[in-house]
């Protein structure tokens, strides 16, 4: 079984991003990368399903020269290689799944995984538009997948709003993984020697010929309106007679 | 003019509420293009969601009813918009930003070869969508450039539409997917069964998170939430430790809610956490680290160990509320 997998590389989720003063973007000096904690419990599916089934995990990524990182971080848990595809450029959603789209063309996977979204951009929505470009069912937010006997479906948990969402789909489909999917592995030492010598296939993004002309811009960035701090209370029957006579909420 | 559809949601034959503040963007929306506001309903078994969907000033409500489309999936409800849409010469295609609609609107814009702004919290003069990024610390002015265009809009930064008489106009949608053709089988819901309401629609919650220790912890949480009928919240890691099932989760990868009252017990304020609750009216946050970032958006912070503070708060409560 060939699995296709996602990695994005973003700013360290656990650090408060802060907006230039001239509103242009983030502050991004300073700041650590790290692969999107999503994609890392996609890859890490992709690993645990090919370590059953055989076959090859593809760790696939669209960004700059310093992507390869995130995508060394998934061969050393265990992806087989990489492939990079290298831009400077921001790319949409509408553009990322033209880039992807034409990935798996070439690939032929017989599954993608993907993170449901990508805690930069917040988005949620490159693993539904490349499941519509492909032509291929989607099974998002997954938090269990089950492979069929003839390894022709999967039966895929989904979870939704009040409860779980079970569905089977037709191989190849576009699965993107919620956080209960499974928890991600630390590569081992042994790993991390052996991903230093697998192979990742750079490519230019101007090569794939692909418009990625922005179809969503993003124009000027501003701080969210920040919540003063209130009042430390000292013991409970404080809080209490606050609640009730000063916010008026008992 | 370009026209606003909405696409309303609906459970066991009833209008979901989390679609109203949707309605409110689809009308203020078309009142800025000069173009209508309708509203698009699929699904079998409707009961009474055409008749509530046709009291909130729509032009028209477009009823998609086929047993096909019976069980939501994304394939076939993406294909039947499109066609709605399509034909009704939408600029702006929009819900409310549900598990559904997160699913559901992403492939709906594939189709349309539409731009897609996600939880959009407001749009400008200039047609920009105002939509957070990085977990809620940066707002970003979003421009769509196609001629039609897909959002979902954040629930809680647009007010409920009020409802009014019924007896708009309702059209027909002839269905013309091949059901058997689709690449997915729906094989069943499995309700998680609650006497609470919703997050997203509770007026107050109660959230819990590492400092619960799990399920002791979460027994207090619902003895304080029993009190005021309240919904039950958690964090990411709460989550992530297997306490309590994702459907609770409040934050940025969980559901973005905006109670009168919430409670933060045992949360420490992780910036994924804070951006799902910091538009709460009133934040009472318990924890026993008087550095945690949760005081620092709470209005009324109390340092103190939960499992000591809790069950005096619940004693107080009660007897404050007569």
């Amino acid at each position: 079984m060939k699995i296709l997998v996602t990695t994005k590389r973003v700013t360290d989720p656990d650090v408060k991003i802060k907006v230039k003063p001239d509103g242009s973007g983030i502050v991004t000096e300073g700041i650590d990368y790290k692969v999107n904690p999503f994609d890392e419990i996609a890859v890490e599916e992709a690993i645990r399903i090919n370590e059953k089934e055989g076959g090859e995990v593809v760790v696939v990524s669209i960004g700059t020269a310093d992507s390869t990182k995130e995508i060394r971080s998934g061969l050393a848990m265990g992806a087989q290689r990489g492939i990079l595809v290298k831009t400077d450029d921001f790319l949409d959603s509408l553009g990322t799944a033209a880039v992807l789209n034409k990935i798996v063309e070439d690939e032929k996977p017989d599954m993608i995984l993907m993170g449901k979204q990508a805690v930069d951009g917040d988005n949620n929505q490159v693993g539904q538009i490349l499941a519509d470009m492909l032509g291929y069912a989607q099974a998002c937010f997954a938090s269990k997948i089950e492979l069929s006997d003839d390894k022709k479906t999967a039966k895929v948990t989904r979870e939704v709003d009040g409860g779980f969402d079970h569905v089977e789909v037709d191989l190849p489909a576009v699965i993107t993984a919620d956080l209960r999917l499974n928890e991600p592995r630390y590569a081992s030492l042994p790993g991390i020697m052996k991903a230093k010598k697998k192979p990742i296939n750079e490519m230019e993004l101007p090569s794939l010929g692909l418009d990625t002309s922005l179809k969503v811009v993003w124009h000027k960035f501003s701080e969210p309106a920040e919540r003063k701090a209130g009042i430390k209370v000292p013991d409970v029957p404080t809080l209490v007679s606050k609640l009730k006579d000063e916010a008026k909420v008992l | 003019m370009g026209n606003t559809l909405v696409i309303a949601e609906h459970r066991d034959g009833q209008l979901r509420s989390v679609s109203l503040p949707a309605f409110t963007f689809g009308k203020d929306y078309a009142g800025k293009t000069g173009g209508e506001f309708h509203i698009l309903v699929m699904g079998h078994n409707l009961g009474s969601v055409v008749e509530e969907a046709s009291c909130y000033g729509a032009a028209k409500v477009h009823v998609a009813d086929n047993e096909g489309l019976g069980p939501y999936m994304a394939e076939s409800h993406a294909a039947v918009a499109a066609k709605v849409a399509q034909e009704l010469g939408v600029e702006v295609v929009a819900a409310t930003s549900t598990a559904m609609a997160k699913d559901l609107l992403p492939r709906l814009s594939a189709k349309l070869s539409a731009g897609m702004a996600s939880d959009i919290l407001g749009f400008n003069d200039q047609g920009y969508f105002q939509r957070p990024v990085w977990a809620g610390n940066a707002i970003v002015d979003t421009e769509i450039t196609t001629p039609v265009k897909v959002v979902s809009i954040r629930g809680t930064e647009f007010e409920p539409s009020p409802k009014g008489a019924s007896g708009g106009d309702k059209a027909d949608v002839s269905v013309e997917v091949d059901f058997g053709a689709l690449k997915k089988r729906f094989l069943n819901f499995e309700e998680i069964k609650s006497e609470r309401p919703e997050l997203t629609e509770a007026s107050v919650i109660v959230s819990g998170g590492r400092g619960t220790k799990g399920e002791e912890g979460f027994k207090l949480i619902e003895q304080l939430a029993d009190l005021f009928n309240a919904a039950i919240g958690a964090t990411r890691s709460a989550v992530d430790a297997g306490w309590v099932p994702n459907d609770l989760q409040v934050g940025q990868t969980g559901k973005m809610v905006a109670p009168d009252l919430y409670f933060a017990v045992g949360i420490s304020g992780a910036i994924q956490h804070l951006a799902g609750m910091k538009s709460s009216k009133v934040i009472v946050a318990v924890n026993k680290d008087e550095e945690a970032p949760i005081f620092n958006v709470a209005d009324y912070g109390l340092v103190a160990d939960l499992f000591k503070a809790v069950p005096e708060m619940i004693e107080e409560i009660k007897k404050a509320k007569g």
